[in-house]
């Protein structure tokens, strides 16, 4: 079975934007483009923001991919669990569209009676072991997530420890927002390790407003110059499994 | 974590509440619930006067892996890894469907309850009966993964660890798929989340820490230093140290070795005047290759059984990949053909 590499963003955030696009219709772009929009809300204890948790929701929901809201010091594993539940589901989606081909129809994973989706999840289990993975992590530094970096930057480095222990390759890349200049500031280009992440990120300076939407739009970029960079090194893109369903 | 909304839902079921299954058609009626955690919700249910616990699930995926792993621990022969798989259905509800499994009731507190009631004596025991069955989960090719108090039930009598939760067990040599902080061998940096034995090992050492420190503790400095110099504040983890830092540090290969090494500490802090190191010592280089060629020759009796499933699958793969190979290269030869 063919599926490519996986592409994930995986927005770590605390609340609302409230500058530029809308996230929502940007994540439902990258969607469209066969990227996965994961959110994280770190919240505080007892702050529920009723307006954020929706819009949280809603950018997952639309960009195709999972949402969790956490208190900051349970991140980590929060992270590490939202990446692997995302990447399960677009596996299980991919494996969706075989089926349909081999069966016809509608028919999905989940129609058929429980003792078939087994091997199913076999597949695609092992799939998820071998897959390539390349994870755009986009990290909210506006004034209120100033005291949540420390977590978010053991969360980032913990994600890393548990990907590379696939035996599949990883991809990872940090933006920031806002940027000192622009929108979004690249943190980290693509690179399979997230360690040289801890030197640049104690320089973080964090303020300003919240651009969530551009943020994100950027990030969509981001994946097109690593494809067109790619076919300039004439790597290929695709990668072929010899699993099937 | 805070329960998730979808969660929610299903953990207002009221007892009596008929749960029938879409496609077996069995019925079971709610009791009570049992507890939850981050994939789902478990109720004691009643079947044909049977009690049986009943996992909910919105997420049908992480059922039907869940249920993937007692299936294949019902073929290991005599043994209690895990609860035993009773059914697998879909719950039709007007709000949508929910993947339930059902699954032998195991009564009982869970270790630390346990162990607060009934004495610290008690640790050791269960401990040795827990690596006892790690021992054989791991020759059969598997990892418990997500190992914790909440997930160890004593039942009884007479007193028997059982675990439950399969929601973390991973086949070895995979990256672990679930696990808890405070038990992971990743997080205090000591090593990867690579399955393997000394990745539960680790986790047992870290669950004898916690009897001492029932509400745990966070890393600071993390590493050895901090786990170490915590060990040595209780001085009822003193025996245990030894061992401890040895599942620690990942030096034990299999669950049998840190068992040995268990029940050897007890004969050396209970009698000081036996036999001492250098008679264990000689004991265990005896034992020790024994061991590890059973553990292997098993190993490789798990991974051979693994191989043969997907061997007929790979039959045809192989054609294919020759098929796609030999258009391939006769596409690079009219390319070549045409650039010369
Ligand atoms: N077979 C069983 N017999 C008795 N009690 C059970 C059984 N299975 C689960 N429970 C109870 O239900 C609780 C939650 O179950 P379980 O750990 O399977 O859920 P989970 O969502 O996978 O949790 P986690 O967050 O640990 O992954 C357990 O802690 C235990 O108290
Ligand atoms: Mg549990």
């Amino acid at each position: 079975m063919k599926t490519g590499t996986l592409k994930q963003i995986l927005l770590i955030t605390d609340g609302c934007s409230n500058q530029g696009e809308d996230p929502i219709a940007v994540s439902a772009l990258a969607k469209e483009q066969g990227i996965t929009v994961n959110v994280i809300g770190v919240m505080e204890q007892d702050v529920i923001d009723d307006q954020g948790l929706r819009e949280i929701e809603n950018i997952a929901l639309s960009g195709g991919g999972v949402s969790q809201v956490v208190y900051s010091q349970q991140l980590s594993q929060t992270v590490q669990m939202v990446t692997r539940k995302a990447m399960t589901q677009t596996l299980q989606g991919l494996v969706n569209k075989e089926l349909q081909q081999i069966l016809g129809g509608s028919q999905t994973v989940e129609d058929l009676p429980p003792e078939k989706r087994g091997e199913v999840m076999e597949v695609v289990d092992e799939l998820g072991e071998k897959v390539e993975l390349e994870v755009l992590i986009l990290v909210d530094t506006s004034a209120s997530m100033k005291h949540k970096l420390p977590t978010v930057k053991e969360a980032l480095l913990d994600l890393s420890l548990s990907l590379n222990a696939r035996s599949g390759d990883n991809h990872f890349s940090v933006y920031v927002f806002p940027g000192k200049k622009n929108d979004v500031e690249k943190l980290l280009d693509w690179t399979p390790r997230l360690e040289s992440l801890t030197s640049v990120f104690s320089k973080l300076t964090t303020g300003g407003i919240t651009p969530t939407g551009p943020a994100l739009r950027e990030a969509l970029s981001s994946f097109k110059k690593k494809r067109s960079l790619r076919s300039l090194l004439s790597r290929d893109d695709e990668q072929y499994f010899e699993e099937s369903v | 974590m805070m329960m998730n909304n979808t969660l929610k839902n299903l953990s207002n079921i009221t007892p009596g509440t008929i749960v029938e299954g879409k496609w077996h058609k069995n019925r079971y009626v709610i009791v009570k619930e049992l507890g939850y955690g981050a994939n789902g919700i478990v109720y004691l249910a009643q079947h044909l006067n049977q009690y049986v616990a009943l996992k909910l699930s919105h997420n049908g995926m992480s059922i039907t892996s869940e249920v993937n792993v007692l299936k294949s621990f019902a073929k290991v022969q005599g043994s209690t890894l895990g609860p035993s798989l009773v059914d697998v259905d879909d719950w039709m509800r007007p709000s949508g469907k929910v993947s339930f499994y059902t699954m032998e009731y195991i009564k009982g507190p869970d270790f630390l309850t346990f162990i607060q009631q009934k004495g610290s004596v008690w640790i050791e025991v269960l401990v040795l009966q827990l690596l006892s069955d790690l021992h054989l989960l791991h020759i059969n090719g598997w990892i418990f993964g997500d190992l914790k108090p909440e997930n160890l039930i004593v039942t009884g009598p007479p007193s028997k660890i059982r675990c439950i939760d399969v929601g973390g067990t991973t086949i070895q040599g995979r990256a672990i798929k679930e696990f808890t902080e405070f038990y992971d061998r990743g997080y205090w940096g000591l090593g990867s989340r690579k399955a393997d034995p000394t990745y539960d090992l680790f986790a047992v050492a870290m669950i004898i820490i916690n009897t001492s420190y029932p509400k745990r503790f966070q890393k600071n400095s993390g590493g050895l230093n901090q786990l170490q110099m915590m060990i040595r504040q209780k001085p009822e983890l003193h025996k245990f140290e030894q061992v401890i830092i040895s599942a620690l540090q990942g030096k034990y290969q299999t669950a049998n070795e840190m068992r040995e090494a268990l029940i050897n500490t007890d004969k050396t802090h209970t009698r000081p005047s036996a036999p001492k190191t250098s008679n264990t010592k000689s004991q265990q280089q005896h034992s020790k290759p024994v061991m590890q060629q059973q553990t292997r020759q098993a190993q490789t009796r798990a991974a051979q059984s693994r191989q043969t499933i997907v061997k007929k699958k790979k039959k045809r793969y192989a054609l294919e990949t020759m098929l796609i190979v030999t258009t391939l290269s006769f596409l690079y030869f009219l390319y070549i053909y045409g650039q010369l």
